[in-house]
């Protein structure tokens, strides 16, 4: 009862229109990857998601996510519940610069008021998840910003999953990230995806074909608002591709 | 040749002559405000030195001024300390009731205006700045005062078992209490437009984190922007507290002047260096006004101090950060 759909999504941004009618189911406990080109509204779609596409001013919506059936936009819903349980990693780190390492991992469960029992086995459960606890358990009581670009990341995940979301939504997570760190990030969606639903954008077609059990191809024809051209399971789409512009798009040809 | 024979060479760089000019022009304008600096304290020194040889330490801490020109100084008696504390106890009192309006009026105008709205609010507060301090002066007399009487018969009512509240003389106008809200008012722009400065600048990532974390508006307020902002705050604060300390106007206006250390802030007594000079330099003796140079010198230090300390509190805070 955690599946998250997504129904007829359309993004404005002032009068332009910028997605226009995109459909998608994620199944609980799948990893689904959104691919395409630079504009293809890739990043606007998994923000319509948890409701941050709503803070660019000017920003307008059409269509209904729903998560375990209800509709994250009906009138009424509590948008800070719905962001607790539809987490988000961005594309740059951003760790709170004035918390330590610790601090970050218990600062949601403190900014959205969840009383935690154990806060330290929280802390090195959620740091184990995003394989950052073995480097900074003997200095959980630094500063974030001493960690490296990569382990940022990690730990901005292991903050997204301490306040336990049915959905993490990861906006190119590893596009700021070095070889190795993206490697890690990669085994904790392996880790984490029985439990949470993992909707990924990236511009690494072997990150989603390593991590993805679905794919969606996203593209904006020029002067057109951005589509979703196909989806279907991951090895399908890299190796068998139904639309001739996916195809040219997976093999390189473009984008 | 083996690599230990090897010297750095000398890079030498000879700027072309716009740069010389320019260069030039800026290190006059860069020497020309502290030359000002020095000239104005070296002046108030040669001015009011006999003062602080006649006194030394008792200018600033004896409250007695009683003026005297029949032959030396020494006759007479010049103290300023019932002024100085007066002037600490307003400013501080102001920066109390300035910080929290100046701090909720830069994230109103920052995070919670309407956008339409933000610029024009800006401007208005801005302008605040530029009204002159006379005209606060007579707000405060002819407005302010005859309600902040009624607040401060109120504090003392409920209040007034706590010794700073009570009033042994039951005179309620011109007290520190209303001096430090004028101050209070005429401090609030600029603590705000720099608490607005800094606001604005808390980065846009971090306070979408908090928000994806499922917190409301004021828990990523707490969490992002006011822990960035708090620097500049704290700086901002200062420079409001510079300028409480050396209002004289407004403060001279609603302000008794009394020359005996009071605590009692809702009473009618209270003191300011700077208004104090205001008062007594139309007809002052010679000695008298060596005696108001000196009180400038005081003041004139006091408030590179607190600019001073500012700076420090400025630069430690954004270190931690």
């Amino acid at each position: 009862m955690n599946d998250l759909v997504a129904k007829g999504i359309h993004a404005w941004f002032g009068k332009r229109l910028v997605l226009e009618d995109v459909n998608l189911e994620f199944a609980h406990g799948t990893v689904t990857a959104l691919i395409g080109p630079s504009g293809c509204g890739k990043s606007t779609f998994i923000r319509t998601l948890n409701r941050m596409h709503e803070f660019v001013p000017e920003a307008r919506f059409a269509g209904q996510v729903l998560l375990g059936g209800n509709d994250v936009y009906a009138q009424g819903e509590d948008v800070t519940k719905v962001r607790l349980r539809i987490g988000m990693v961005f594309q740059k780190p951003n760790p709170f610069p004035s918390m330590t390492i610790r601090e970050n991992v218990l600062a949601g469960p403190k900014l959205a008021r969840i009383k935690v029992d154990d806060k330290t086995t929280l802390v090195e459960k959620s740091l184990h998840q995003a394989g950052l606890w073995n480097e900074v358990k003997d200095r959980l009581n630094e500063p974030a910003l001493a960690l490296s670009g990569g382990q940022q990341q990690r730990l901005c995940i292991a903050r997204s999953l301490a306040v336990d979301p049915k959905v993490l939504l990861m906006d190119e997570p590893c596009s700021a990230l070095d070889p190795a760190s993206t490697l890690r990030v990669e085994e904790t969606i392996d880790d984490i995806k029985h439990d949470v639903t993992v909707v990924i954008v990236t511009h690494n077609m072997q990150q989603a074909g390593r991590v993805s059990d679905y794919t969606a191809f996203f593209l904006a024809e020029l002067g057109e608002p951005g589509r979703m051209v196909e989806y279907g399971e991951t090895k399908q789409i890299f190796s068998n591709p139904r639309d001739n512009r996916t195809e040219r798009y997976v093999t390189g040809q473009f984008g | 040749m083996s690599d230990a024979a090897v010297q750095p060479r000398e890079i030498t760089t000879s700027p072309r002559p716009s740069d010389r000019v320019f260069r030039g022009i800026v290190t006059a304008g860069g020497l020309t405000s502290l030359v000002v600096l020095a000239l104005i304290a070296i002046f108030l020194y040669v001015k009011s030195h006999a003062v602080f040889t006649t006194f030394g330490w008792h200018f600033i801490t004896d409250a007695n001024w009683t003026p005297d020109d029949s032959v030396k100084m020494s006759t007479g008696h010049y103290g300023i300390g019932a002024m100085l504390v007066g002037t600490l106890i307003t400013s501080v009192m102001a920066i109390i009731f300035a910080v929290p309006v100046a701090i909720g009026l830069a994230l109103f105008l920052t995070h919670y205006a309407p956008h339409w709205m933000r610029a024009p609010l800006t401007l208005l507060v801005d302008l605040m700045a530029a009204i002159p301090s006379v005209v606060y002066g007579l707000w405060g007399f002819f407005v302010l005062m005859p309600m902040a009487i009624n607040w401060s018969m109120l504090i003392n009512h409920y209040l007034g078992f706590i010794p700073i509240f009570s009033v042994p003389v039951p005179i309620f106008d011109r007290s520190p209490f209303i001096a430090s809200l004028v101050l209070a008012v005429m401090i609030v722009p600029i603590i705000t437009a720099i608490a607005r400065e800094v606001y604005a600048q808390a980065p846009r990532d971090h306070i979408e984190a908090a928000y994806a974390l499922g917190s409301t508006k004021w828990a990523a307020m707490r969490a992002v922007v006011l822990p960035h902002g708090r620097a500049g705050v704290i700086g901002g604060t200062m420079l409001g507290l510079g300028r409480a300390l050396g209002e004289t106007v407004a403060v001279y206006m609603v302000l008794n002047l009394v020359y005996s250390v009071n605590f009692h802030v809702l009473q009618s007594a209270g003191g300011s260096v700077a208004s104090m000079i205001v008062n007594k330099f139309g007809e002052a003796t010679s000695f008298e006004v060596q005696g108001l140079m000196a009180a400038g010198l005081v003041l004139f230090l006091l408030t590179l101090l607190v600019n001073f300390a500012a700076d420090l509190v400025v630069r430690l805070a954004s270190k931690g950060a």
